[in-house]
């Protein structure tokens, strides 16, 4: 199954794909232009995955590491399909990153990697924008650079986990305006997610609704005021966004 | 819903029902003048290569909340952890871009917390593993409104370890005082009522070990007080 929220007509709905366009949990069908598509989870803890992909790694000049690259990110920053996130006019590198979300379903401490996949709700599809001008070197990827108002995209459907058959081999593309600029697959993840799962509960507990970003493969390229970026992964959903400037903010 | 506080707020668990803070919490790292300093002359070299520009933030996640008399748990293997206490500043409206000269008016109260880290040495990356265990950052034990502080950046936070006070810091050597710490957050992130930015810690925060207690105490704003224990053994 699979699932969205959106908000239609003065409320918000939990959503299903149709025909026609999405079918409300009360039974309206509504073309897909016609709703204001959220984040499908309303997210608790946001974790993050840094240079998780051998070959984005590489692209960026790290060397492999023995533990997983972990940062955290606020809900705050989550938007949903079809919306818009903000360039800010002083940034010169300004990328996404296509992303696997994984959403946890149950909560889960001290889960072995055997057993991840009992903690899993279901997956879908991240955009996570990186202002690589506000790079730091303190508590690096910084907020400032990954946790921003409008950078974190995140849907458009909750796909459920047992409607995957294999998390670890799905095709990952984005489209900057209808041109292919990146593209990789979740089998080349250094960590994988039943390693991930294992990692973080091995210290934290992790709880329904909190999101785990799986990382990007290689092909980052800057995105410009105007560009459509889609964010696609076979079998979860594709993703949109565009990209636009301060005086959409009152800048 | 803007978050307004008269008089006080009890976080205490037997007087909440869902969570010890009510909003998410986010903090400042490297914001006492003593701390930066302390980093000297590894500032400049690698990995860090200059001196800090913007706030240095990090998140406690929820899992890492939790109250006052909640117990913090010494992982196996670590024979102390840090204790951060600090002023935890609770926002009241919804605040974006906010300049900073505005920006105390857009605090609902005051309250306390303790960053507590298994000590590491580097900033380089987010600590998660070394500070967003469970139960780790203690918030409470009451959110006191805005009105009945003086001057966030004239307050002396005192850490205890078993009654004995083991580091007296003042907000007055904070890096970027309150209002300027909302400003360039807010620049970029918008924060919500409820959500709570924790001001950071100063130099030479204190170990404590399983069977101590630890107070985190401003005057007028009240004393956090959490027991340490070691983890079970599985």
């Amino acid at each position: 199954m699979r699932r969205a929220r959106v908000a239609y007509a003065g409320a918000i709905h939990e959503a299903y794909p149709d025909v026609a366009g999405v079918r409300l949990a009360d039974g309206r069908v509504v073309g897909e232009d016609k709703v204001v598509w959220l984040p499908p989870v309303e997210a608790g803890t946001i974790v993050a995955l840094g240079l998780n992909y051998a070959d984005h790694a590489k692209e960026l000049s790290f060397a492999k590491q023995d533990e997983p690259l972990v940062f955290l990110k606020g809900p705050g920053s989550l938007i949903g399909h079809n919306g818009q996130t903000r360039r800010p006019k002083d940034a010169t590198f300004m990328h996404y990153e296509c992303e696997l979300a994984v959403v946890i379903g149950a909560t889960a401490r001290n889960v072995n990697r055997a057993e991840a996949n009992a903690v899993i709700a279901g997956y879908t599809v991240a955009n996570d924008y990186a202002i690589r001008d506000y790079l730091e070197n303190y508590y690096r990827p910084n907020l400032r650079v990954k946790n921003r108002d409008t950078c974190t995209v995140l849907g458009p459907w909750l796909v459920d986990a047992g409607d995957v058959e294999d998390a670890a081999n799905l095709t990952l593309r984005t489209y900057v305006n209808g041109v292919k600029t990146q593209e990789g697959n979740t089998r080349d993840l250094v960590f994988g997610i039943p390693y991930l799962v294992e990692y973080l509960t091995s210290f934290m507990t992790l709880d329904r609704g909190d999101v785990i970003l799986t990382g990007t493969p290689e092909g980052v390229v800057n995105v410009d005021v105007g560009d459509e970026v889609v964010t696609e992964i076979e079998g979860i959903g594709r993703l949109v966004n565009t990209i636009a400037g301060d005086a959409v903010f009152g800048l | 819903m803007d978050l307004v506080i008269r008089d006080a707020i009890d976080l205490r668990p037997e007087q909440r029902s869902a969570r010890p803070a009510p909003g998410n919490v986010y903090g400042a790292l490297l914001n006492f003048r003593d701390a930066l300093a302390a980093l000297g002359e590894a500032a400049t070299q690698p990995p860090y290569k200059a001196p800090p520009r913007a706030p240095v933030l990090f998140i406690k996640p929820r899992n890492a909340l939790a109250a006052h008399g909640a117990r913090i748990v010494v992982p196996r293997g670590v024979a102390a952890l840090r204790m951060g206490g600090t002023l935890g500043v609770v926002i009241g409206r919804v605040a974006c871009r906010v300049r900073e000269a505005d920006a105390l008016a857009y605090v609902a109260g005051y309250t306390l917390a303790n960053d507590v880290s298994v000590p590491h040495d580097s900033y380089f990356r987010p600590a998660v593993r070394h500070t967003c265990r469970d139960g780790f950052c203690p918030v409470g034990p009451r959110i006191v409104a805005r009105e009945s502080v003086r001057d966030p950046d004239d307050l002396t936070i005192d850490v205890a370890v078993d009654g004995v006070s083991q580091q007296r810091a003042s907000t007055r050597d904070l890096v970027r005082p309150v209002g300027r710490l909302i400003a360039d957050v807010t620049e970029f992130m918008t924060l919500v009522p409820g959500d709570v930015l924790l001001v950071g810690v100063a130099a030479n925060a204190p170990l404590a070990r399983a069977g101590q207690r630890v107070t985190v105490s401003i005057e007028g704003v009240g004393s956090l007080e959490n027991a340490l224990v070691a983890e079970a053994v599985a």
